[in-house]
């Protein structure tokens, strides 16, 4: 069983992706039964799974190919909360999906590389050696760019495109730094460390560097993020899985997996990386913020958000102290869980009652008041009002700051609430109290749309509430913290 | 003393043939070059086998084989130029006819 | 021994009956003769596998009087990949050279051209005797030479004489180099050749050969007969032309240096030889991207692929000593060879298909078949990832294998060539690529027989496949491999 259960965590989704593909057009009944089947099954074997880790059981899978190719499939804290997250929204966003869609056409296409995409992830998180994490890290890029193409219009391709010139010189980037490093130490495992010492330091500080343009791309570092608003040119159920379970995510992931797997941070506070690393994201942070104030569109007022608090976990990585990492991690879950409650409110302004901009959000308060309620959680979580997910993160984040001695980003995250208040809170006033014009015609009758937005909007209170539970993803972020990394 | 008589024409045969290559456009005269470097070579190689107290024969061998598979692709190429000739009405390369 | 002849001899008595039986039993014997030849491909893999490297003397006679055969893991693979590759070519050709569609004399002529074809490739896998190899280089050209002026028309005739050129100029080149070192050394085995007693002659011998078989395998810069050639064939002929037949001068030019006359591996030499690869990677890429149409671009990427197999020389070996599993780079240039192969006769053979549904492989005229023919465009798509040397595919494990190779040695420069040709190649795919899945159909496509669109799928599958699954075929190719691929030139 030990060796089983990672390959079985990909199957859920890898069997149906290809079933999907050679489905026709048209079998709509037996295409959302495989999807949200498999989507389903996928959380009961991690469910199962949580409970035998926490009893102590250990899961490994190891597929050599050539020499120093292996794929190796590991299971370990920081796997399972990231898994846990992806799984769980990969769930609400089929669900959201297929309300989206309806009947539209091409859907086995899209519904065949959307599963692709999570069994990406799946891996990328299961991947317990570089060359695995980089083989799917890969494949994620691949399966994710016939969805943002999806539409096949103009402003689509063109997307797709952009995506593509970011994201290969990114992974040939990622490749480099790997190779480098590992023909020097060896196949790296994230067991243990490599031994770093064959390498010289400024041999290491570029290697570091290397990786972290590989997968910043990703994560939407600043100036590697340009590709993050154009992608909006993508339909809504494609944004949510592009900015809070998957692509972006996998770059944040990335980062943390890097800096503490990889290099350490030990290490990395010797190489002298961490400081630059930091400043980076607070420069994204900031800039992210500052970018999304000046959009007038929604979904790319949200693209810009998320370019700014991705870098949030990469700022408790590159910290490199307790608390801040604690304050990291528990961001990976609390953003996913805000920003695709924004996403699914977003696709539901657009399809239910025409809504791009900003403008058209006047009086939708009592129009819609389910998704504009989500919405609203959503975006004073991200603003980081208490109770709600995002003060969660920030206080941590700020904690961990003063103790790494750096009071400097106490700066930075006060500078970036102000900005998120800046640019949601006129999206509430709008909401709630404006009048909104007459002849807008809009509904919200569409529970499978309306309700994976409220569930998680409602998780997004419940983490920020339930907190101090040791089974809410703060409890989980401080075990992997004090097991895993602790100094 | 003969056999560097034979080792020398055999050389000339070869130089003989790289100018016909690539001084003539004419592709006949261009198959023809091939076989004076092939035949040049052949005379080369006879000459390289009959070094020795003992004759080689493999040497010998390897000529006749040699001699045929020229034999064979000369005949394909003129095979071509006459196809070429009809369809195109020149026996010259499209890009090199100007100047024949 | 009796898989290794069957492979030599099954493919020429098909040859010979396909011309010599009325056209009725002509299309039957030749798929006969595709199957059993597979047949025997795939069982002389399982005897190497099972036994190791296998060495034939015809007749009984021992070198330097006779010729001795003998299959090793890279000769066994290759003839396996291009096993694969015929079979897949002769189904597609059933429906594309089909007396009513390509004409009586061109759908006479193709089969016993393609059957003659893998004959000869199948020797020069086997042969460890420069003229036996010879002969069989020549039996290559002359059947590729066919191939390409099969269709009779004026462009295809005029690109086949200049091809001709081009291969009988690197034939000479070669011979006169197989002559000056028979003259002094009094063999033509490749084993006893690396045994001989080196003389100064050597180094003109070799660089002769060299240069004849760099003009055959259309390096950089003697690439200027390949993509007229190779785009003018019909298009199953373009597969073999493309996937298997620079195959072969490579192959001769790796046994030269890795096993008849390693000593010779100047650190100068390698470095040209890699470095012509180099601009063909940068070259062909970029013309590449300057193409209109579908076939002349996979050509240009078929000139751009071959130049990656050209960084073995320097790379490879690496520093073997101190890391067991970085002495992979030229494992890893094999699996370019074989990768690109599935790969590239895939894309062939679905612009194949994209010709007989459209009429023409111009960009613009295959816009949006992905709908009308999606097992095609997914076909093409995989080949890309291929190509692209993107994981999990074959192109991957070449590009890992040799990055590795680049970097253990401290030769880290040549990995720019390897990354940068990557994106070149992305680049260069992304036009026919978005093209072939644009929204709108330019021009309505005939209907394709499922059976035919399957063909390009199954061979890219296979190109990823071999990444996938890459640990049996990197063992595989160990078996008899010269020392010098692990030690470094």
């Amino acid at each position: 069983m030990t060796t089983t259960l990672p390959v079985l965590l990909l199957l859920p989704s890898l069997v149906p992706a290809a079933v999907t593909f050679f489905l026709p057009q048209d079998s709509h009944a037996l295409r959302n039964i495989l999807q949200l089947g498999g989507a389903v099954l996928k959380l009961g074997l991690i469910v199962w799974m949580l409970v035998a880790v926490a009893t102590g059981a250990t899961y490994e899978a190891e597929f050599p190919l050539a020499p120093g190719l292996v794929i190796l499939l590991r299971i370990d804290a920081l796997a399972l909360l990231f898994i846990s997250l992806s799984a769980t929204l990969w769930l609400l966003t089929t669900i959201y999906a297929i309300a989206y869609f309806g009947t539209k056409a091409e859907l086995s296409r899209f519904f065949g590389f959307f599963s692709l995409c999570v069994a990406a992830t799946t891996g990328l998180a299961l991947s317990g050696s570089l060359i695995s994490f980089f083989i799917f890290f890969e494949l994620l890029t691949l399966s994710t760019w016939p969805l943002v193409a999806h539409k096949q219009d103009k402003p689509s391709l063109a997307a797709a495109r952009v995506y593509f010139t970011y994201a290969l010189p990114g992974s040939a980037a990622l490749l480099w730094a790997i190779i480098w490093l590992e023909s020097a130490t060896g196949p790296v495992l994230f067991t243990e460390p490599p031994d770093l010492s064959g390498l010289d330091p400024a041999a290491l500080r570029a290697i570091f560097a290397l990786f972290i343009i590989g997968v910043g791309v990703k994560a939407g570092l600043v100036p590697l993020h340009g590709w993050l608003p154009a992608a909006m040119a993508a339909p809504a159920p494609v944004s949510a899985l592009l900015h809070a379970v998957a692509v972006v995510k996998a770059g944040a992931f990335g980062v943390v997996r890097i800096v503490y797997d990889v290099f350490g941070a030990e290490n990395m506070t010797a190489l002298g990386v961490g400081v630059p690393l930091a400043i980076v994201a607070s420069v994204t942070i900031v800039w992210g913020s500052v970018r999304a104030l000046q959009q007038d569109e929604i979904k790319k007022r949200l693209a810009f958000s998320t370019v700014s608090q991705v870098s949030y976990i990469v700022l408790g990585a590159a910290l490199a102290s307790p608390l801040a990492m604690i304050g990291g991690l528990v961001h990976l879950v609390h953003q996913g869980l805000m920003k695709i409650t924004l996403f699914f409110c977003a696709g539901i302004y657009d399809e239910r009652a025409g809504i791009k901009r900003i403008n058209g959000l006047n009086g939708m308060g009592k129009r819609m008041p389910w998704t504009s309620a989500c919405f609203s959680l959503g975006a004073m979580g991200m603003i980081g009002l208490p109770p709600l997910a995002g003060f969660v993160s920030k206080f941590y984040l700020g904690l961990g700051a003063i103790e790494a001695g750096a009071p400097w980003v106490l700066a930075v995250l006060l500078a970036s609430t102000l900005l998120n208040a800046a640019y949601f809170l006129p999206l509430l006033y709008r909401l709630w109290f404006l009048p909104c014009a007459a002849n807008t015609k809009c509904d919200e009758r569409a529970p499978g749309l309306v309700l994976p937005a409220v569930v998680t909007a409602t998780a997004t209170m419940g983490v920020g509430l339930l907190a101090a539970s040791p089974i809410s993803p703060l409890g989980w972020a401080t075990l992997i913290v004090t097991q895993g990394y602790g100094p | 003393m003969s056999l560097t008589v034979f080792a020398m024409t055999g050389a000339t045969l070869v130089g003989l043939g790289v100018y016909g290559l690539l001084a003539r456009v004419h592709m006949l005269r261009r198959i023809m070059a091939f076989n004076l470097i092939g035949s040049g070579l052949f005379l080369f190689f006879g000459a390289a086998g009959a070094r020795g107290a003992a004759l080689d024969p493999i040497p010998q061998a390897l000529i006749i084989t040699g001699i045929v598979v020229a034999l064979a692709a000369s005949a394909l190429a003129v095979g071509l130029v006459v196809a070429l000739a009809r369809s195109s009405g020149t026996a010259c390369l499209p890009d090199e006819a100007g100047d024949t | 021994m009796t898989a290794l002849i069957s492979g030599l001899v099954l493919p020429l008595l098909a040859a010979l009956a396909a011309i010599a039986l009325p056209a009725r039993a002509r299309l039957p014997v030749a798929l006969l003769g595709v199957g059993l030849t597979l047949a025997a491909s795939i069982w002389l893999a399982i005897s190497v596998w099972t036994n190791g490297a296998i060495t034939v003397s015809l007749g009984g006679w021992q070198p330097p009087i006779g010729i001795a055969l003998r299959a090793d893991g890279l000769g066994a693979a290759l003839g396996v990949m291009t096993a694969l590759v015929m079979a897949a070519v002769a189904l597609a050709a059933r429906h594309e050279m089909e007396p009513l569609v390509a004409g009586p004399r061109t759908s006479f002529g193709f089969w016993p051209l393609m059957l003659l074809l893998w004959a000869a490739l199948n020797a020069v896998f086997v042969s460890r005797d420069l003229f036996n190899l010879y002969v069989g280089l020549e039996l290559i050209t002359l059947t590729a030479v066919a191939l390409v002026a099969i269709s009779g028309k004026a462009e295809a005739i005029a690109a086949a004489l200049r091809y001709l050129l081009f291969a009988l100029a690197g034939s000479l080149l070669y011979l006169a180099g197989v002559v000056l070192s028979y003259a002094a050394h009094g063999t033509l085995d490749i084993s006893l050749l690396a045994a001989r007693t080196a003389v100064p002659g050597d180094a003109l011998a070799l660089g002769l050969m060299t240069a004849g078989l760099l003009v055959k395998t259309a390096l950089f810069p003697f690439h200027v007969w390949l993509p007229p050639a190779h785009s003018a064939a019909p298009a199953p002929a373009s597969a073999m032309l493309s996937a298997l037949v620079p195959k072969a001068s490579l192959l001769i030019l790796l046994r030269l240096w890795f096993e008849a006359m390693p000593e010779l591996a100047t650190p100068v030499a390698l470095f040209t030889l890699a470095g012509l690869g180099a601009l063909a990677v940068i070259w062909g890429g970029v013309l590449a991207l300057l193409q209109a149409r579908l076939k002349l671009i996979v050509a240009y990427s078929t000139v751009a692929q071959l130049g990656y197999i050209f960084l073995v020389f320097p790379l490879a070996g690496g520093d073997g000593a101190a890391q067991p599993w970085a002495a992979g780079a030229w494992t890893g240039a094999m699996f370019q060879m074989l990768g690109h192969g599935l790969a590239k006769a895939a894309m062939f053979l679905a612009a194949g298909i994209y010709i007989a549904a459209v009429g023409s492989d111009r960009l613009s005229d295959v816009r949006g078949l992905a709908r009308a023919l999606p097992m095609t465009g997914f076909a093409f798509a995989l080949a890309s990832i291929t190509l692209l040397g993107l994981p999990p595919s074959a192109g991957f494990t070449a590009k890992y294998l040799l990055m590795t190779g680049a970097f253990a040695s401290g030769q880290w420069a040549w990995a720019f060539v390897l990354v940068g040709g990557g994106l070149l190649a992305a680049a260069y795919l992304y036009r026919p690529l978005t093209a072939i899945f644009a929204r709108e159909i330019a021009v309505t496509p005939r209907p394709i027989p499922w059976g035919w669109q399957a063909v390009p799928l199954v061979l890219a599958m296979l190109s990823v496949a071999l990444g996938l699954l890459s640990s049996v075929p990197f063992d595989f190719l160990q078996i008899g491999r010269p020392d010098q691929a692990a030690e470094g030139l």
